[in-house]
């Protein structure tokens, strides 16, 4: 026999699925939420993610092939990833020059300086939008007025800075509520907030897809979203004339958008199911925490950071169920 | 809700090409080579030299020990020489190589197709027939059998398990003998059972046979000792702790065997053996075998006697196709790859998969990116990135700690990885060294 045969271990099947797969899935899985956005915020959403997604490849390859000197990896999706979250992240008014900014510091300080793809601790988007927010406050808070709105003004707040003004000027909750949208509204996105949050309806779409195609498993949003509505309610059914009821919390600011796309980012989360659970209760007190008692309106992309910081204790410790383990 | 394993798995493509190929005799070959380690335990030490007339049946290596197995000639004829030649592990193993001459059976051997069902209820006997006639596990593990028909003192068996799983991708030979030999089968269960001195015999079989599964139903239907019990289609279920926690519940503690939890498994290949041996008075010298790959022109199961060159049935199921750039022996998840198509067929060789060039390679291994995969995949309930990790830099002890050692080598670890890291491969690096350190603290 001429012919000369491949020798390997086994196993010699491997499935069709590949990390260039997922990171593609979890882009398609953003484009509903991504719709909406232009629809709310006509052309500036397409200037945001456009920039963001170009800047954090640009970089991504311009480190890797001159600073790191390795080969570039920019087509496995996860640099173009990182962008469209950090534009969903930022308001859709955000100058162009701070969106470069905050893709350098997301890819560069955030992804690239700790080795890369699958090593960084931090969710690296989520580095770039708190940098930008640390350091350009003003911009960063400052929404821009939808374009279905039927208001005359550039700009506007939030529901939760609305919510966080009133409480802080000693109104209470049943009155602040007057001036917010209600959950319908607050479900499908209209309302002011940053570029890719708005819309829990569509956010929740992009679960669904994300489930389905198992490209993350439902654990780790079901139990920050739970964790958000328990914790939510329970001070609302104490005191509801300080504390809102907790769906608005389910479906303003970042809570959807975290908890999906942000806090389900594999590289940063825990390994187990357990773990996850541990993770996921973590994010959702911390962001109620924030909300509630905190100096900032919105809280979660701090809270992810900080579990992010715990991920690899986490791991340490928990262990999974072993079969036929004495434990 | 059909029964199933709870931790981990996967379920990769069934590609059982061969599922409706009734099972055919193969001509006889014109020389065989019988390894004499065909098990796992102590290899067999030859009675015969060469140039001795042999007779198929007739036994020419005597069990080396305890865990070891006797070796029969699989074919009448002169025995040409003793020497070392490659077996499906790629390394050189002696064996006894035999020139076929006509086919003449030894003495005693019934070799018609006439079902004998009554048999003397010894256990003493029945296990003494099993190791004379070097029956090991015919699933792929290959651990004499009669070894596990005796318990340790202080264990008692409470059931036994057949394990007609057949997980793995391609393989089709346990089916057809579900098929086409259940009778005889029924009878080598009924053995085992009064071999084991056990009331209760479960056969576990894969909802992905439902033929296999009604015809044992049926035949069973009048015999409450015997229950068929189907199971959903998940790899690894063939293993047997997973066998054993899917159909009972129960599971076996880390580092023990079966029987621990009372009970014992055997495949079916391996009960239908014990049929022949028992009741045929037949030693192990054949078995049946698939043929198959998606570019294989007629992907077929056969009946092949053992030290049967692998390329005698590349022949019979049409050639080696053009685009063959892999041999497994074995199925895809845990077959061994085979560098040669001389290498002899043996006891525990279920089937032949010929993978196509562009199946055959691996991909570029990337960055892990903690998705968890591995994990949520490993029917232990181990870490596999860690372990992967952990072996790679020679943190031995760390290993230890993580149970590598609890490691079933299924695959599906790499199996399900998106960044295509060969973690099995890594993983037995490590349990190979944690094996030996476990070894040396002993002594």
């Amino acid at each position: 026999m001429s012919k000369l045969l491949t020798i390997s271990p086994s196993p010699h099947v491997h499935t069709s699925d590949s990390v260039n797969k997922i990171m593609y899935r979890v882009l398609l899985a953003l484009v509903p939420a991504l719709a909406w956005s232009v629809f709310m915020f006509g052309f500036e959403a397409i200037r945001v993610t456009l920039l963001a997604v170009a800047a954090c490849m640009a970089f991504e390859f311009l480190i890797q092939k001159f600073l790191l000197k390795e080969v570039p990896q920019i087509t496995d999706g996860s640099a173009a990833l990182t962008g469209i979250l950090l534009a969903f992240n930022v308001p859709a008014s955000l100058p162009s020059w701070m969106i470069i900014v905050g893709a350098l510091v997301a890819i560069g300080v955030g992804k690239l300086s700790f080795g890369g793809l699958g090593n960084n601790p931090f969710n690296p988007a989520l580095v770039g939008r708190v940098f930008l927010l640390i350091s350009f406050p003003v911009h960063m808070t400052s929404w821009p007025v939808t374009q279905h709105a039927a208001v005359d003004a550039l700009t506007t707040a939030t529901p939760l800075a609305l919510l966080k003004e009133g409480v802080k000027a000693g109104q209470p909750v049943s009155e602040v509520m007057l001036n917010l949208p209600s959950n319908m509204d607050l479900l499908y996105g209209n309302m002011p907030g940053s570029l890719g949050e708005i819309s829990a309806l569509f956010l929740l779409l992009g679960f669904a897809y994300m489930v389905w195609k198992k490209v993350i498993t439902w654990h780790i949003p079901v139990f920050v979203l739970g964790t958000i509505f328990i914790f939510q309610g329970a001070l609302w059914m104490l005191n509801p004339e300080n504390f809102i009821e907790p769906v608005f919390h389910l479906l303003t600011g970042g809570a959807m958008l975290g908890a999906i796309f942000m806090a389900t980012d594999m590289v940063t989360s825990p390994m187990t199911v357990k773990g996850q659970l541990i993770f996921g209760v973590g994010i959702g007190v911390l962001t109620v925490l924030i909300r509630n008692f905190g100096a900032y309106p919105e809280g979660i992309s701090f809270a992810i950071l900080i579990m992010n910081g715990f991920t690899p204790l986490i791991n340490a410790y928990i262990k999974p169920k072993r079969f036929g383990g004495t434990k | 809700m059909l029964k199933t394993f709870k931790l981990g798995g996967v379920h990769p493509a069934e590609n059982k090409l061969s599922a409706d190929k009734a099972i055919e005799k193969l001509a006889l070959p014109k020389s065989v080579f019988i390894p004499v380690a065909q098990h796992i335990g102590a290899p067999a030490q030859a009675l015969v030299k060469k140039g001795d007339q042999v007779k198929a049946g007739q036994l020419i290596a005597q069990s080396g020990g305890f865990v070891s197995a006797n070796i029969h000639s699989s074919v009448s004829g002169t025995v040409k020489k003793i020497d070392l030649s490659p077996d499906s592990s790629g390394y050189p193993k002696q064996g006894i190589f035999i020139d076929v001459e006509g086919d003449e059976w030894a003495e005693g051997i019934d070799t018609s197709d006439k079902l004998v069902e009554k048999f003397e209820a010894d256990s003493k006997k029945i296990i003494d027939k099993i190791n004379a006639a070097g029956i090991v596990g015919l699933g792929g593990a290959t651990f004499p059998t009669h070894v596990k028909l005796m318990p340790p003192q202080g264990m008692t068996a409470e059931m036994l398990l057949i394990n007609g799983v057949e997980c793995e991708p391609y393989l089709t030979s346990d089916h057809r003998v579900m098929l086409e030999k259940a009778p005889e089968l029924l009878v080598g269960i009924r053995l085992l059972m009064c071999a084991l001195e056990v009331k209760k015999a479960y056969i576990g079989i894969e909802n992905n046979k439902p033929d296999a599964i009604a015809h044992l139903q049926k035949l069973t239907a009048s015999d409450a000792s015997i229950e068929v019990v189907p199971l959903k289609v998940k790899y690894p279920q063939g293993g047997e702790k997973q066998l054993i926690k899917a159909v009972t519940g129960r599971e076996v503690p880390s580092g023990a065997l079966p029987i621990a939890v009372g009970a014992v498994v055997n495949n079916v290949g391996t009960a239908l053996a014990v049929y022949e041996a028992v009741q045929k008075n037949k030693p192990l010298v054949e078995r049946v075998v698939t043929i198959t790959g998606k570019s294989v022109a007629k992907p077929s199961n056969f009946l092949v006697r053992i030290g049967t060159p692998v390329q005698e049935l590349i022949d019979a199921a049409g050639g080696l196709p053009e685009d063959a750039g892999k041999i497994i022996s074995g199925g895809p998840m845990m077959g061994k790859a085979i560098a040669s198509t001389t290498v002899p067929v043996t006891k525990g060789t279920s089937g032949i998969l010929i993978m196509q060039d562009k199946e055959a390679k691996r991909e570029q291994m990337k960055t892990c990116i903690r998705c968890t995969r591995c994990v949520t995949v490993c029917p232990m309930g181990l870490e596999p990135y860690y372990l992967m990790t952990v072996s790679d830099k020679k943190l031995w002890e760390k290993a230890e700690e993580q149970h590598i050692m609890d490691c079933i080598e299924c695959g599906s670890c790499s199996y399900t990885c998106p960044a295509d890291r060969p973690l099995l491969d890594y993983i037995r690096l490590g349990k190979g060294k944690v094996g030996s350190i476990i070894r040396s603290r002993k002594n």
